[in-house]
């Protein structure tokens, strides 16, 4: 708990400690993609079905709150809720469907489905085809603008106050009988349904809460980069990463989608800047090595490695005690 | 002929040629997923290494891919049954996710090797022994697309008699039936398994060196052919070989014509649509069991 804490305030205090732009942009993709695989988790760690199509939810997120501010001069703190309500009601349209596909189905259908999303927002010339949206700066760094451009402070602070709602929603789902039928259906979903539980409805509310989260995210990343298209925000690769994070760090857990992007990002963004190039691409090797060994040796990811330590720690130190009582009794 | 039956009957053709590739390259995801259930979302990547192999020999040997072909194949055999060996052994009784997991690790494994090794630039094969092109009636055929659907049909064909002619092709399909009851019989799952695992890449082999003789070469070529491969063995049935030979075809017309009907851009939309309108309407596909 004293750690938790501890971590916390330093999370807060990060950029003041650290007012370098490099360290403070890589905190703030560091959190961003924290709170994308908590998002992911949703869906993919807690109700088990995996999806490679997440982007499409980023990608609504952020051009839906950038046109209506284009548009319509709509904030995009608003933009941002009406971006989780288009990737709700998508989310909705896809999931129905294709939740009584299994496994690996289903996983291929996302990929799909977000590569169709990429082709019709690439071919769509009303919002900006291939080329995408450059979006207009707003001078002032006020907080209602929701963009900054004298430091990055307001961004950070904005990202881990999502980030604290995605943890603190995470955290009540575990604490939920939501939260626990989902746990159900991830491990037997037929089980789950012999027992009265309504499978397609609570992936549904999974995978609203999933899109809903990606999607907000989605908006912030637009006022962050302030440029969107659809290579950038309708990649695969963000759908890959996301899943990524959440994989390595412990899908199904609170921490575990943290800890993954809290060693992805500054991995990536480091190679990305130092071996540059070619090389920019290794730590991306090293992550598909540690997927790999991950799977085999603990699908649970870090966290379950993590917890495996923590329980053999404890039951070493009950039978130190146990020992060293009997030894007493003895001697 | 007309001038527009002419490009559609062209169409039809490319269409065909380049369906019997996809037939080899679904074939072979679907021998493995037939006899363990499991799908290799590496397969694109594997067909990435195929291509960058018979690349290099013609690059720095000069050695023609038509003549690489054999040892491409023979390489990516070896290299199916090391994976399995590896890695695929560990986590054939291990939840669906984990299985998951590691071939999509694996597929981020070497895509990004391939990045960092030989960077993102296109490569092409220049002049081979199949370079050129016929005509027939006004109809323009690529030389090298002809070979390689020549050498898929083939290469399907053969691996189709070797499963239904030979005992331990027999054998391979038992195990696939029921792992455990041909366990019975005396036969070695885990030598299936390899097996599967090696004639599913030599196919990729095979297509990657014909892919070659033609088709641009990069990092990601796999994730281009990947998907198509998901859609064509889902709409011939997971784990159907003859299933997969003609939903390979059906693809390559349908992407083709396709492209040449509508909009160029929207023919991959539209076979990823056929994908998610066979596993909602017909979820085992044309000759799938499950």
């Amino acid at each position: 708990m004293p750690a938790l804490l501890a971590a916390i305030l330093l999370l807060i205090a990060f950029p003041y400690l650290f007012t370098q732009p490099f360290l403070q942009r890589t905190m703030i993709l560091v959190v961003m993609w924290s709170v994308l695989g908590l998002a992911w988790n949703f869906l993919g760690g807690y109700a088990g079905q995996v999806s490679f199509g997440h982007a499409i939810f980023f990608g609504l997120g952020a051009y839906t709150s950038t046109y209506l501010f284009i548009e319509y001069g709509v904030s995009p703190w608003l933009g941002m809720i009406a971006g989780a309500v288009v990737a709700v009601i998508v989310s909705a349209i896809i999931g129905w469907p294709s939740f009584r596909l299994a496994g690996h189905y289903f996983a291929i259908a996302t990929i799909a489905a977000g590569e169709i999303f990429a082709i019709i927002f690439r071919n769509w010339k009303a919002v900006g085809g291939a080329v995408g949206i450059y979006l207009p700066i707003v001078r002032g760094d006020k907080l209602s603008n929701f963009q900054f451009h004298d430091s990055k402070i307001g961004y950070y602070y904005i990202i881990l106050a999502m980030l604290g709602l995605a943890a603190l929603t995470t955290y009540a789902l575990e604490r939920n009988r939501v939260g626990y039928y989902l746990k159900a259906i991830r491990e037997d979903p037929d089980a789950a349904r012999s027992l009265g539980i309504n499978v397609t409805l609570y992936k549904m509310y999974a995978m609203a809460l999933s899109a809903a989260f990606t999607a907000i995210v989605g908006a912030f990343y637009a006022q962050f980069v302030l440029y969107i298209s659809p290579n950038t925000v309708f990649a695969l690769n963000i759908s890959i990463q996301m899943a990524l994070v959440a994989i390595l760090g412990g899908t199904g857990t609170l921490a575990g989608p943290i800890i993954g992007a809290a060693i992805l990002i500054p991995m990536a963004e480091y190679t990305r800047v130092y071996l540059g190039g070619r090389a920019g691409g290794l730590h991306l090797v090293v992550y598909g090595l540690l997927i790999m060994i991950i799977s085999v040796y603990q699908p649970g990811g870090l966290m379950a490695i993590y917890n495996q330590w923590r329980r053999k720690e404890t039951a070493q130190k009950m039978q130190q005690a146990a020992d060293a009582a009997s030894a007493a009794r003895e001697g | 002929m007309s001038p527009e039956v002419t490009l559609l009957v062209q169409s039809l053709v490319s269409g065909l040629l380049i369906g019997f590739v996809f037939s080899l390259l679904s074939v072979g995801l679907t021998l493995i997923f037939g006899v363990m259930d499991i799908v290799n979302f590496a397969h694109g990547e594997h067909l990435m290494l195929a291509m960058y192999l018979t690349f290099w020999m013609w690059f720095l040997w000069g050695i023609d891919p038509l003549l690489s072909l054999p040892v491409v194949a023979i390489a990516l055999f070896i290299l199916g049954v090391l994976t399995y060996k590896v890695l695929i052994k560990y986590v054939l009784d291990a939840p669906m996710l984990a299985q998951i997991f590691v071939t999509f690790g694996l597929m981020i494994f070497l895509r990004s090797l391939a990045q960092v090794l030989w960077s993102e630039d296109y490569r092409r094969i220049g002049d081979t022994w199949v370079s050129g092109r016929i005509e027939i009636a006004g109809i323009f055929i690529g030389l090298p697309q002809l070979v390689a659907a020549i050498g898929a049909v083939i290469t399907t064909g053969l691996l189709y008699l070797f499963l239904k002619k030979t005992r331990t092709g027999w054998a391979l399909e038992a195990t696939a039936e029921n792992k455990e009851v041909a366990g019975l019989m005396g036969i070695d799952a885990e030598r299936m398994f390899a097996l599967a695992w090696g004639l599913g890449l030599a196919s990729v082999g095979v297509a990657g060196a014909l892919l070659a003789t033609f088709n641009p070469i990069s990092p990601e070529v796999g994730a281009i052919f990947v998907l198509v491969t998901f859609v064509a063995v889902a709409l011939g049935g997971f784990g159907s070989v003859p299933g997969a030979f003609v939903a390979g075809i059906i693809i390559g017309v349908v992407q083709v014509l396709g492209g040449f009907l509508w909009e160029p851009r929207f023919k991959t939309v539209l076979v990823y649509a056929i994908y998610l309108g066979v596993v909602f309407i017909r979820p085992q596909g044309l000759f799938g069991q499950r």
